[in-house]
């Protein structure tokens, strides 16, 4: 499904990705962990379509991520490391969502709701006057009710409270079916009965990639 | 199409909703007002009176303040979004680099287009319940005039954006490019360029490519060309060339820059890594 082939990243003269190589296949769940500047979250970017990358190439399902961006993003969910000061109220910015990906207001209102999120009561707050954690779970209720193939998350529960990650993991659990889970996670424990494979990355390169 | 409208039509209302929005009309329609209660309409100066005198007060302050509203308000439109890590989230969706770039010039040009025009109409409006003559030549050039005015600035300040790392700089750029433009207009282009004998023919060519130059002869073009007002760049321009001419000069070289500015810096969001 996800296919990295040798991919280089450079920033100046700093190396975040070295020869990267990797396969995601359907049903694999996967802790992507590292010290701060591994380059976890440039791998991420890089699949994402993010980076023009400096050698080697990412194909999603055969296609380019920069050069069929709309059709590859189809297919993804994601979540970001810290929720962006969206100025957007709630309302627009489930517009702007469901206009541009297709996807079912009321399915993100489902989520938002198992996540213990009342939209309904927030509809024109301005995103970013949501407090860390609301705007956490709204992402993470929009990335479930995306449906997509690949799920993507970057350290998602670093705003949440014991009782939401609860919630979180017990809707990824639910929804991890013919997909592809990628989390960067600094807490293997907490998501160790839901991935079945741990990749490790330092200095811009995989160390160790376990499947278990 | 119905992404680009639908990130057109947040950004208007996210725009809309901005304090700086806020400002920016008030500062318009409060300068239409001042002149009202001023008694401008009433006054007769060197020629101008009525309606004609207002619009002309009107667009020439604008021209001077108008570049620097937009190009402060919007040149953190796409490096802000980047600095703060809305793009990376935004762009997460199935939308084309092409739909949200030229989405959001659309929004944003809407945005400081109408309170612009808008200030104009009210004082058009007043004008004729106050019982003034219309100049309707006049109303219909400064309403180009202010259309390519802002697709102008707009343009550069998206340019600007596209390839600035950060938030701060951009600032400074968008203001360094106001300031040069403005410092090259008529009167102190031509002193400056005389001190150190330079040909006239160059003194004219960088007045032709300053859009500010451009926009401050064309709101005076359909004035009397004798008016010691004008400068004398802009009576050389309007003397060598016919007034029908000039005009759709000055509305279409102004767009096309703007457009031309606009589609480099799409250029450079495509080719330019998205975080």
């Amino acid at each position: 499904m996800i296919k990295v082939n040798n991919i280089t990243k450079k920033f100046g003269s700093h190396i975040s990705l070295e020869n990267i190589n990797c396969e995601f296949n359907k049903n694999e769940s996967i802790a992507l962990m590292g010290a701060n500047g591994a380059g976890k979250t440039t791998l991420i970017r890089s699949i994402m379509g993010y980076y023009h990358l400096d050698a080697g190439e990412v194909l999603i399902d055969g296609l380019n991520p920069i050069k069929q961006r709309v059709e590859v993003l189809k297919h993804i969910s994601f979540v970001p490391q810290l929720p962006p000061p969206i100025k957007l109220n709630i309302e627009e910015l489930m517009q702007y969502i469901s206009v541009s990906a297709n996807v079912d207001k009321e399915l993100m209102k489902h989520y938002a709701n198992e996540m213990k999120l009342n939209i309904n009561a927030n509809l024109n707050k301005s995103f970013f006057k949501l407090s860390g954690g609301m705007k956490q779970k709204l992402l993470i209720a929009i990335s479930l009710a995306k449906e997509s193939d690949i799920i993507i998350y970057d350290e998602p529960t670093a705003n949440l409270d014991p009782k939401a990650r609860d919630d979180f993991y017990r809707l990824l659990k639910q929804n991890e079916k013919e997909k592809v889970l990628l989390f960067v996670t600094h807490r293997l424990e907490e998501v160790k009965d839901l991935v079945n494979r741990q990749i490790y990355m330092d200095f811009g390169k995989i160390v160790p990639d376990e499947r278990f | 199409m119905k992404n680009l409208y639908l990130i057109a039509y947040l950004d208007l209302k996210e725009s809309i909703r901005a304090k700086w929005f806020l400002v920016y009309s008030l500062v318009f329609g409060g300068l239409i007002a001042l002149f009202f209660i001023a008694g401008v309409t009433e006054s007769q100066v060197m020629g101008f009176s009525g309606l004609s005198r207002l619009l002309l007060m009107y667009i020439q302050i604008t021209i001077v303040i108008l570049p620097i509203f937009i190009l402060i308000t919007t040149v953190r439109s796409i490096s802000g979004d980047r600095d703060s890590n809305i793009l990376e989230y935004m762009l997460s969706f199935p939308i084309s680099l092409k739909q949200y770039y030229w989405g959001k010039i659309t929004g944003r040009f809407i945005t400081v287009y109408l309170p612009v025009i808008f200030a104009m109409i009210i004082a058009v409006i007043y004008g004729a319940f106050k019982g003034a003559d219309i100049p309707w030549s006049i109303f219909f050039l400064y309403i180009g005039v202010l259309f390519a005015m802002s697709a102008t600035f707009l343009g550069i300040a998206f340019f600007i954006s596209s390839f600035v790392k950060s938030s701060e700089v951009a600032l400074g750029i968008a203001f360094f490019i106001w300031i040069f433009l403005l410092a090259f207009i008529d009167i102190a282009l031509i002193s400056l360029m005389m001190q150190q004998r330079v040909d006239e023919g160059l003194i004219i060519f960088i007045s032709l490519i300053n859009p500010m130059e451009i926009f401050r002869v064309a709101a005076i073009s359909l004035f009397d060309p004798e008016l010691t007002v004008m400068g004398p760049v802009a009576f050389y321009i309007l003397d060598s060339v016919s007034q029908s001419t000039f005009m759709l000069l000055s509305i279409g070289y102004p767009l096309l820059l703007g457009l031309l500015f606009a589609f480099f810096g799409y250029k450079i969001f495509e080719k330019k890594d998205l975080v």
